[in-house]
């Protein structure tokens, strides 16, 4: 644990925490935006190269964005008079803290199924990444992709017959 | 054939380097390389905005700048210098922070693309397995900057212009990464060095560049079409246009603000020039062997600077395109084809070396492009091109 996994926890922590507390909606979008930041980071100081720049690809170029802009488009930004917290939010919380709980027993728990005294952390580089999605995991990938691909020509399809053409 | 002249920078940063002790040189070579970058590039920025201003003028019948010092070259240096001493406006209902942030997240994400590209020969700063999808990631992140800029301001055309910006980015970043995929399943990396790598070999003394194959031609324009999109540049420029917005998401901004905004968007520019030199046009090799003997970073200068001046002449040809021409130029012609090269690229790469593969990828992208054109000729009720001179 270095000085820096404490900055950068801190730091998404902090996100995660504005996101859940500021008044304003779209402040709330951009903290959680920092948060996602935050575990990219996370992972890159893991050495997980493809795992963070995946974060940063999917979470604040298309998540945070496709959150922001359905803000946008549908209450308004305007925040209330009243506030934006709910009544109920102490049910809200033990939730929260339920799933927290399972995480965290989960995590604790999985220590011991990792087998004793390996504590060199395997380097995995994007290539042994990338030759296990094309040999081990080719099928699920193919699947993967062939639905991506369906659902991407589907909209472009849905999206091309709005009108006839006038003759 | 490794001059001095061509690795003179890296040898540059080794003798600054040899003075500290050994434990600060891995820190001070990252900030000496950091330093170098934030150096070029601004200097680049200048140079292409002037040359922008001579181009554009000379298109349009006038001089351009021409009164500070020669050809108007130190008029960047007299508008930086405007913009310091200008008075720093924000508006009273703004949201003061995102106001404040927005700039700022642009440039740093902006010059963080740029840490990735192999500029010359040994002259990476950060070397990476993952180096493209790392560009990608930070050209994503441009576009949160571009919608708190324009959501901050509490400003109608601002907000219209980030709106359209942020639309048109999501869009044209699909294009933009599987025209870049293409490179990838044929060099068979995501490291920019080993796909400049790939194509700096040379046979009867022309180079392997992508460009110079059928479907690495064809991803080049889709990648060009897509950047010139994502940059925000005209014939795409409808977030800032000036004739409806005012200036779009950064209409509310004035001093050196505004100028980090100019500076983000054109450093934006030469690092996606610099990314497209880098996947189609042999990034800092030479494009003849004869000439290997010219600094690999003289080359990838002058192919960002000539990708630049494509840019000036594009935008002083073409007019702005309409919204949703926009949209269904991205959606419904761009990024068809760009499906269409990924199978190409495929086959290229199933059929193996030999003349079998140059026959078939371009029979199939011409076939395709020339119905294309044909089918939306019928389509529209245009003819064969009629031309008619005075009469």
């Amino acid at each position: 644990m270095s000085l820096i996994f404490y900055v950068l926890a801190a730091l998404s922590v902090a996100g995660a925490l504005a996101a859940v507390l500021l008044k304003n909606t779209v402040h709330c979008a951009l903290a959680l935006t920092v948060a996602f930041a935050g575990l990219a980071l996370l992972f890159l100081q893991l050495d997980a190269q493809f795992a963070g720049f995946a974060q940063i690809l999917v979470y604040i170029g298309a998540v945070a964005i496709l959150v922001v802009f359905a803000i946008l488009l549908t209450r308004g930004s305007e925040t209330p008079k009243d506030g934006v917290y709910s009544r109920n939010w102490p049910v809200g919380l033990v939730i929260a803290a339920c799933v927290f709980a399972v995480l965290g027993w989960a995590v604790l728990h999985s220590m011991s199924a990792l087998p004793q005294g390996t504590s060199a952390v395997p380097v995995v580089t994007v290539l042994d990444i990338g030759n296990a999605l094309m040999g081990r995991y080719v099928l699920p990938l193919e699947i993967v992709a062939l639905l991506l691909t369906a659902a991407l020509i589907g909209a472009v399809i849905v999206a091309m017959h709005e009108k006839e053409r006038p003759k | 054939m490794i001059s001095n002249a061509d690795q003179i920078f890296v040898l540059l940063q080794h003798w600054l380097i040899g003075f500290l002790p050994p434990v600060l040189r891995p820190v001070a070579a990252v900030l000496l390389s950091a330093v170098g970058i934030i150096a070029v590039f601004p200097t680049l920025f200048a140079l292409a905005v002037w040359m922008e201003r001579k181009g554009l003028a000379r298109m349009q019948n006038r001089r351009g700048p021409n009164r500070v010092g020669p050809f108007g070259l130190l008029q960047p240096i007299a508008d930086g210098i405007k913009s310091l001493t200008k008075e720093d406006i924000v508006p009273l209902s703004a949201d003061a922070v995102v106001h404040f942030m927005a700039p700022v997240v642009l440039v740093v994400v902006v010059f963080m693309g740029i840490a990735v590209l192999p500029i010359g020969r040994n002259m990476t700063l950060v070397n990476m397995d993952s180096g493209l999808l790392f560009f990608f990631a930070m050209g994503a992140s441009t576009e949160l900057s571009v919608f708190m800029a324009g959501w901050s301001s509490r400003n109608k055309y601002s907000l219209l212009g980030a709106m359209r910006g942020v639309a048109q980015m999501i869009s044209y970043e699909v294009p933009l990464l599987m025209s870049s995929v293409a490179v990838v399943m044929i060099t068979g990396s995501l490291s920019l060095d080993k796909i400049v790598a790939a194509q700096n070999q040379y046979t009867w003394g022309l180079p392997h560049w992508y460009i110079f194959t059928p479907w690495g031609l064809a991803a080049f324009v889709l990648f060009a079409v897509a950047a010139t999109a994502e940059t925000n540049r005209s014939p795409f420029d409808l977030p800032e246009g000036e004739s409806e917005l005012v200036a779009g998401y950064f209409t509310e901004y004035s001093g050196f603000k505004f100028a980090l905004f100019f500076l983000g968007e054109y450093v934006g520019m030469l690092s996606i020039s610099g990314l497209g030199t880098t996947l189609f046009l042999g990034g800092w090799s030479a494009p003849f062997s004869i000439l290997g003997f010219v600094p690999s970073w003289i080359w990838f200068f002058a192919k960002v600077m000539l990708s630049i001046c494509v840019f000036i002449w594009v935008r002083g040809t073409l007019p702005r395109m309409r919204q949703d021409q926009l949209m269904n130029f991205a959606w419904k012609f761009v990024l068809p084809l760009t499906l269409l090269n990924l199978f190409v690229a495929a086959l290229w790469r199933i059929l193996g070396d030999g003349w079998q593969r140059w026959v078939v990828c371009s029979a199939i992208l011409l076939l395709t492009y020339g119905l294309m054109a044909r089918i939306g000729m019928y389509r529209e009720h245009i003819g064969p091109r009629k031309y008619r001179y005075a009469e």
